[in-house]
């Protein structure tokens, strides 16, 4: 069974691993000196500033602006607010997580190729061209679905949700659910395609329909793995429900956006500190969890 | 999947766990479903089903005159000149703070373990560092990219300069933790081979640790620029350049039409990027 990702890692997990070539000097330099060049377009191109950054007037400023966070602002108001966002902050992501399971859920069957039209299962039909056309057709579209659903950002979703049915948290929930849905319909794609053969093989043999197939065969063996990588966009989506409301979208990031532009410092930290709490709570919490499933 | 040794398993954790985990379960949803005000009527109401045509027919045909493509072409290199500097910058914040917050680098180790035999003091002092550097980069990435962003705009003004910090800094806790990680699974054999034959403790790091944790190392860098592309394009929401920033003007002057073009251009910088980065790792 395949560890799931780190944390961290924004959708998908690097394939890598490989050895050094040598004896390619003159190719390796010329690489090398392209990447100086770009990287020296883009100091500039982004307005860097990192001797103005590390001088004593602009340090200083940032210096003053940390001074200015402490102490964090504890009376009950303030408190309730922040307890209130958390709250607010871990409803959306939760809902929003269990939208996009059961969104991936609707889509996936659809969009792997070893349940849709090739493979074992297929296998004994009669090859008529048409019939693996027509199965085709859902299988383009469940995938490029999840293409789409996936390449749009939460927070552009979050922009386009606000418009769609104002302001609050539902926006929120809609965005991480949509995004979150394409990454989680990848992925369980990605576990679907990967099943042990020699289960179907052998409930095939006893005559067993594709259903049922499906349901015995296939269905437990994918089951840990698709709780565990729900578990860990839960994870991920804990931390952009944070800033969501950053666009309107409810939660901490509506009490940040406030607090930032009222110049409510001490407010602000916080509020930092309530993100720092949840999000460390959920990763325990979604890492126990995780054992349990594995 | 765990079902070895039945007697390992006490049976009090088996029989209540799931009832526990059900009846939470429900709790957290019915709470959520009520403070997250969802509401899926919305859609099937008069209003709602306005905006969602209205927001549709906007969007088509995207807008790809010349005009506004090369009014986009500058946001849209700016995005990846901020995601460049901000994994490098990262990977500066992410490198010493990993290095210190390896356990088997820091504190213990074959690297250590002559010199901090019977000298507490010391050892404290190592362990101080370490505890302070997982505790500086759990706080810079456990704090949210666009928080960092938010307020850097404050602390040195708009555009994109706040957003190469903000990239910098919450990768840089990122990094760090993974790079600690990298560091702490290579192989002992070479090291003591090395010790045997007396190099220093930097002679060690660099021939024998850190070619060891190149590969991993380049490429999980490579992998996390390709995430950071994705993040400054969007940092321009909160006022730190990049196309996240026409995004939302696109957005609130309801040009839909525009905003399925920056969609675009950003899906093809992502692919590209994608495909470079895929490129380089295959190459390592």
């Amino acid at each position: 069974m395949s560890t799931p990702p780190t944390r961290n890692s924004c959708e998908t997990i690097p394939a890598h691993r490989g050895r050094v070539r040598e004896g390619r000097t003159v190719k390796n330099l010329l690489v090398l000196a392209g990447v100086l060049m770009f990287l020296v377009w883009s100091y500039y191109g982004a307005e860097i500033h990192l001797s103005q950054l590390l001088s004593r007037d602009s340090f200083g400023q940032i210096v003053i602006y940390i001074k200015k966070l402490f102490p964090p602002d504890f009376s009950p108001a303030v408190l309730q607010e922040a307890l209130k966002g958390t709250i607010e902050t871990f409803a959306i992501s939760f809902m929003g997580t269990l939208m996009a399971v059961v969104i991936a859920l609707s889509i996936v069957f659809f969009a792997s190729k070893n349940l849709i039209y090739s493979g074992l299962l297929y296998e004994l039909e009669p090859r008529q061209g048409w019939k693996r056309a027509a199965r085709r057709v859902p299988y383009l579209a469940a995938k490029s679905v999840l293409n789409i659903l996936r390449t749009i950002p939460e927070m552009v979703w979050a922009l386009i949700f606000v418009f769609l049915v104002g302001l609050g948290p539902f926006p929120g929930v809609l965005a991480l659910g949509v995004h979150t849905g394409g990454v989680l319909g990848k992925l369980f794609g990605e576990v679907l395609e990967d099943v042990d053969a020699q289960p179907i093989e052998s409930l095939q043999s006893t005559g067993a329909s594709r259903l049922q197939i499906l349901c015995y065969g296939i269905l437990p063996q994918v089951l840990p793995q698709f709780i565990s990588y729900s578990l860990y966009r839960w994870e991920v989506n804990i931390r952009v429900a944070a800033v969501l409301g950053l666009v309107g979208a409810g939660g901490l990031g509506q009490r940040i956006h406030i607090a930032i532009s009222l110049f409510l410092e001490n407010q602000l930290l916080t509020l930092i500190l309530a993100i720092y709490i949840l999000v460390t709570a959920v990763d325990y919490l979604s890492a126990y969890l995780r054992r349990k499933v594995m | 999947m765990k079902e070895s040794n039945p007697s390992l398993i006490r049976p009090s954790d088996k029989s209540f766990f799931p009832y526990i985990f059900t009846a939470l379960f429900v709790l957290a949803f019915v709470d959520s479903w009520r403070r997250a005000d969802i509401d899926p009527v919305v859609f099937f109401e008069k209003k709602g089903q306005e905006a969602l045509w209205k927001f549709l027919t906007g969007m088509f045909p995207p807008d790809v005159s010349w005009n506004f493509i090369s009014l986009m072409l500058r946001p849209a290199l700016e995005t990846i000149q901020i995601s460049l500097w901000g994994t490098l910058i990262a990977v500066a914040i992410g490198f010493p703070l990993g290095l210190l917050g390896t356990h088997t680098l820091a504190v213990r180790g074959i690297l250590n373990d002559a010199e901090l035999q019977g000298a507490p003091v010391r050892r404290g002092m190592r362990y101080g560092l370490y505890f302070l550097a997982r505790g500086l980069l759990s706080l810079f990435r456990s704090i949210p990219e666009f928080v960092w962003a938010f307020m850097f705009v404050r602390a040195v003004g708009l555009g994109p300069f706040p957003g190469v910090l903000a990239i910098g800094v919450a990768y840089g806790g990122m990094l760090g933790k993974v790079y600690s990680e990298i560091f702490e699974a290579v192989n002992y054999r070479p090291l003591e081979a090395l010790q045997s034959v007396g190099a220093n403790k930097l002679q060690i790091f660099f021939y024998g640790w850190f070619p060891q944790a190149l590969p991993n190392f380049v490429s999980y860098t490579l992998y996390r620029w390709e995430c950071a592309v994705r993040a400054s394009a969007i940092l321009g929401l909160v006022g730190a350049g990049g196309l996240g920033q026409q995004i939302e003007i696109s957005m609130r002057m309801f040009n839909f039409n525009e905003v399925l073009t920056i969609l675009i251009i950003l899906f093809m910088m992502v692919a590209a990027v994608d495909y470079i980065s895929a490129k380089t790792r295959a190459m390592l």
